[in-house]
Formats: C-alpha cells, sequence, structure tokens
C-alpha cells in the first residue's frame, strides 16, 4: 500500500498527467483474472477529462512467446498506461492488439502501440465502422479530454470473418466475429487453455448495456456465447472476471424486458415517445447509468422491433 | 422544378449559421425570420393556438431519431403543414400537402437534429393563412452522425415498407403508421469502405391514396431520419387500400398497396 508521505507526490503526478501530454505513462494496477489474462477494470463512468476515458476492461494475455493486447484502451494515456504495465511485466513481445469493436473507450489507445508493429485485429466489419465513424468519435472525445490527448484508432491488419486463431506460443486464442449485437463488429476472444472467454461489450455487467447493433441479435449470439467452454469471463464493462455462464443472466433479462415491453406495445399500436417513457423502468434500480442509456436503447431498439 | 431556388436560399442561411452548440434566443429568433421569409415571403404568420400544436422532447434521446407530434385540433379545413428544423442545414424537413382523403388531426414523424434549435410547424388553412407553433430542441450532431447500427441490412431492406393501424379499428377514420425502410443518407455521413461521404440518398416525396383521393402528398429531405415514419390519419370506406408512392433522390420510385388489418373482419 501507499505510504502517506508518498501520497502528495502521486497527488503532484495524477495533476500532471491531467492537464499535459507527454507525461510518464504509470503502469496499472492488474488482475490476473486466470494464468497469464490479465485485466484493468475501467469505471463506470462515461468518458470525463479526469477519468480519461479509461472507462472499459482492457488488459492482454501473455503466451510463451507473445503477448496479445485486447483492447487497447480508450485514449492515448489510457494505451499507454497499458502499453507500460506490459513492458514492466514482460520481455515477450506485444505481437497483436485485439480491438473488440469500433467503440472509442475500447480502441483510442491503439496508436500507442504503433511502435511495437502488431498485427491489429478485429472483425471483417470493424474497418468499415472505423471509417464510418471514427473521425466523428475523435472529435467528440477530444471535446471532452482535450486537445491532443483523445489519441487515434487504428485500422484493423487483420480481419476476421467467422473465426481464427491467435498463437501466443503454448497458448492458441480463439476469435470468434459475430452478427450485430453489441455493435456490428463484435468479436469475442476465447482462451481455451484456461476456460476463459474474453466477451468485450457482449456482456455488461452492473453498467447498463448500451445496444448499437440490435437487441434480437444480441440475445441470439448470447445464446451462442452460452455454450462456449468457459467457466469465467471478462466483461466489456464490470468486474475484471465473473463465473461464465451465469454471469449473462442479469443482461439477458433486461433484454428479454425491453423486447417482451416494446413489442407489446407495438402490438398495441403504440409510439416510440410512449416506448421511452415507460419500457424497461423495472430494472431502473438493478443497472448503474441506467438514465443515462435505457432511453436510447428503448429508441434503437423500438427502431427495430416495429419492422419484425 | 420550383423547389430549387428555396432550397438554394435555405442553403445559404444555413451556412452563415453553422459550427455552433448553443447561442442566444435572439439569434434562434433571428434565424427564424430569415428561414420564414424564406419560404413564406412577406405572408402573415399568426399564433398557432388554438390551430396548430407542436410536441417534441425538450432534450433528444438519439439525435439522429427525434420523434415529432403535431396536432391541428382546429375546425379550419388545413391545407398543409410545414415542418422546420431551423438549425439543420437544410432546415425545410418536409411539406405535407393534404388532400380529400385526409384526416389532419395528428401527424407524427421522426427528424434529425443536427444543434441545439427552434423547430416550427406552420399550418396553412384553405383560406390561406398561416399559422404557427414553435419548440425548442437540445440535440447535436443528428445530421453527420453514423446512425446506421447495421449497414448491411440497410441496404438489404431498402424500399420495403409497412402501414400498421395504431388507433381504434372503429373510429371513422383509420390512424396509421408508415414505415419505409430507407438509409435516407444526407452526404454528411462517411462511407464504411472508402471513406468518402456517402453520397446523398434520400426520400423527396411520398404520396399516399385511398382509391382515386389523395390523402397527402409529402415534400421531404434530409432532415427525416432513416427508415421515415409518419403517422396520420385516412378518411374514407374502409375496404378500399391505401397506395403508398415512395419516390428518392435517385429517382428510384417504391410503390406498395395496403389494406389495413382490422378492416372488415
Amino acid at each position: 500500500m501507499t505510504s502517506w508521505a508518498a501520497v502528495p507526490v502521486l497527488a503532484a503526478l495524477c495533476l500532471f498527467a491531467g492537464s499535459a501530454a507527454g507525461a510518464a505513462p504509470t503502469p496499472f494496477v492488474m488482475t490476473e483474472v486466470a494464468p497469464g489474462i490479465f485485466v484493468r477494470p475501467g469505471i463506470d463512468e462515461d468518458a470525463t477529462a479526469e477519468n480519461d476515458d479509461a472507462i472499459a476492461n482492457i488488459g492482454f494475455i501473455v503466451g510463451d512467446a507473445a503477448v496479445a493486447v485486447i483492447d487497447p484502451g480508450g485514449s492515448e494515456g489510457d494505451g499507454e498506461n497499458l502499453r507500460a504495465t506490459i513492458l514492466a511485466k514482460t520481455q515477450l513481445p506485444i505481437r497483436y492488439v485485439v480491438m473488440t469493436h469500433d467503440h472509442p473507450d475500447h480502441v483510442f489507445g491503439a496508436g500507442a502501440f504503433v511502435e511495437d508493429h502488431p498485427v491489429y485485429v478485429g472483425h471483417v466489419r470493424l474497418r468499415g465502422a472505423l471509417a464510418e465513424r471514427g473521425d466523428f468519435y475523435r472529435r467528440g472525445l477530444s471535446q471532452i479530454l482535450g486537445k491532443g490527448r483523445a489519441g487515434t484508432y487504428e485500422m484493423p491488419t487483420q480481419l476476421v470473418d467467422g473465426s481464427a486463431e491467435l498463437d501466443l506460443g503454448g497458448r492458441v486464442l480463439e476469435l470468434r466475429a459475430h452478427g450485430a449485437a453489441h455493435t456490428d463488429n463484435d468479436l469475442t476472444v476465447l482462451d481455451r487453455k484456461t476456460g476463459t472467454l474474453w466477451a468485450g461489450d457482449l456482456l455488461f455487467v452492473g453498467r447498463v448495456p448500451s445496444i448499437d447493433g440490435s437487441l434480437a441479435g444480441w440475445l441470439k449470439e448470447l445464446d451462442t456465447l452460452k455454450t462456449v467452454p468457459a467457466i469465467r469471463a471478462v466483461p466489456g464493462h464490470g468486474p475484471p472476471v465473473v463465473p461464465w455462464p451465469d454471469a449473462a443472466a442479469d443482461e439477458e433479462r433486461y433484454f428479454i424486458t425491453l423486447a417482451t415491453e416494446i413489442r407489446a406495445l407495438i402490438a398495441k399500436g403504440g409510439d416510440i415517445e410512449t416506448a421511452v417513457t415507460t419500457v424497461g423502468l423495472g430494472e431502473r434500480d438493478k443497472w448503474k447509468l441506467f438514465d443515462d442509456y435505457n432511453g436510447r436503447n428503448v429508441t434503437a431498439a423500438f427502431k427495430e422491433l416495429e419492422w419484425e | 422544378m420550383k423547389r430549387i431556388p428555396l432550397i438554394a436560399a435555405l442553403a445559404v442561411l444555413a451556412a452563415t449559421g453553422s459550427a455552433r452548440a448553443e447561442e442566444d434566443d435572439a439569434t434562434y429568433q433571428a434565424r427564424w425570420q430569415d428561414l420564414r421569409h424564406a419560404i413564406f415571403g412577406d405572408r402573415k404568420i399568426e399564433d398557432g393556438a388554438g390551430v396548430i400544436t407542436l410536441d417534441a422532447p425538450p432534450r433528444a434521446l438519439d439525435a439522429a431519431l427525434v420523434p415529432v407530434t403535431i396536432d391541428l385540433p382546429g375546425q379550419a379545413k388545413i391545407k398543409s403543414v410545414y415542418l422546420t428544423i431551423d438549425g439543420n442545414p437544410s432546415p425545410l424537413a418536409g411539406t405535407f400537402h393534404f388532400g380529400p382523403a385526409a384526416d389532419t388531426h395528428e401527424l407524427k414523424t421522426r427528424v434529425r437534429v443536427d444543434a441545439y434549435t427552434l423547430i416550427h410547424a406552420v399550418a396553412e388553412t384553405e383560406d390561406g393563412r398561416l399559422y404557427a407553433a414553435e419548440r425548442f430542441v437540445k440535440a447535436a450532431g443528428g445530421c453527420s452522425a453514423p446512425g446506421t447500427k447495421d449497414a448491411q441490412l440497410a441496404m438489404e431492406r431498402l424500399g420495403q415498407m409497412k402501414l400498421k393501424r395504431v388507433g381504434d379499428a372503429s373510429s371513422s377514420t383509420d390512424a396509421v403508421q408508415l414505415l419505409i425502410s430507407h438509409p435516407n443518407y444526407n452526404g454528411m455521413q462517411m462511407d464504411q469502405v472508402t471513406r468518402n461521404y456517402t453520397p446523398a440518398r434520400y426520400i423527396q416525396d411520398i404520396k399516399v391514396t385511398r382509391g382515386d383521393a389523395l390523402v397527402f402528398d409529402f415534400e421531404s429531405d434530409i432532415s427525416l431520419s432513416e427508415d421515415p415514419a409518419i403517422t396520420f390519419g385516412v378518411l374514407g370506406r374502409k375496404q378500399t387500400p391505401i397506395t403508398v408512392e415512395v419516390l428518392d433522390s435517385t429517382k428510384a420510385v417504391f410503390k406498395q398497396n395496403f389494406d389495413i388489418p382490422g378492416n372488415g373482419a
């Protein structure tokens, strides 16, 4: 633990890191959720200048020959800190940077790894999604974090269509590209050796999920994911590790609630304005950031389900 | 053809007022004064109380899909309704021209909102008088925001339509909702593959008829949300099918006939 004498120094460093580019990267305290699998849990907030968009669960997996980053972080600073964490932990090369989807809190640290010349790995539709949205996200994130702190996204150099394997030496990661769910470019990673599923944002625990793909699609992908040979999962948001498949239950209940209530409303001729003020409210006390996301989720889900 | 000068005028207005988030009331009002002159010239516009009301969320949950409701509770016969999103790049979101088969008491649609803005609905009565209702909406980025959540699906489903009953089947008016699957690309979103701006491809006209009678002809524009939705009332014999004809800016035409479910049952 930190001694009291060191506290003012740390506080000064934090202020410095928050106010200027080029501050020395600081290694994270990681959770080793299974042998060789390290996770930095994000905090359950939206991006602010104070949290540096370090809000997603990010980390890395170490094999005998190489390291794979799984989600490079939410900003330049977040990515640099993750890189410093890896360098402090192992001499092995960072061979892969896996990006689980196109959202900024997961991928805007990608630029911090360019000097490692990794293979940037993503869903076959990640390239298109970043081409469409990347600059829009960067402008938004720059406004929040301040100039020069947003970082950059990197285009994937290896695209996964269906499935793929990454060999880290003595450890083969199985990648799976999913149909539209959280986004239209969700990628999950299975470490068969330890039975660990890195679920990315297909799994939210504690923080209310956000739907930027398809509600019905997400429920379908969850059905598939629940059958993979894993005993634990790393959620995209929430604790660094949760039991699998039990931890999917809350999210699944929320989605089924939304789908059931919206379909019932549509069936009796209800409109989207009514939906956003009435649907899902029974879930309100069960999730963090509920009021920030539920209305938007209902809007997206209504627009999807009215076409059934 | 007569639309072109108007659109050009509106584009100039928009260009002078870009790159802003929040402004003061005087600026919002000045923009409306410019806009109303561009659309209506020197015609007098009266307060809409009792004739037209406009409802929209004060703060939008999704700037690319802002639901708007227009109520026309009065007795006067309404010829047209104009909807403006004053701060959008193309502020005139659309104009409804009603025919004899229209029940004009309520209209709903969904729009994109690009910046904090006033929005207006203006009713034009048969005798040529204009009445306006006004709302302020806090939303930003709705025009340039990537709205499409599943890009593949958007093109696969292009031009598909649905017409659903939303009101009581026993009412003399058939309250229905029309859904049109169309990305309504406004030329401000980036293409997923080429990294060029997706060329504008948007719905320009929606014509709804029942038998030979016009319900409405809606001249629309890039401010309509992706997969446009319009709720409206239809008069006439319930057994007579409703026909929808959609024209987009590439001159593609989508046409479909609908029997309203619940009729004659």
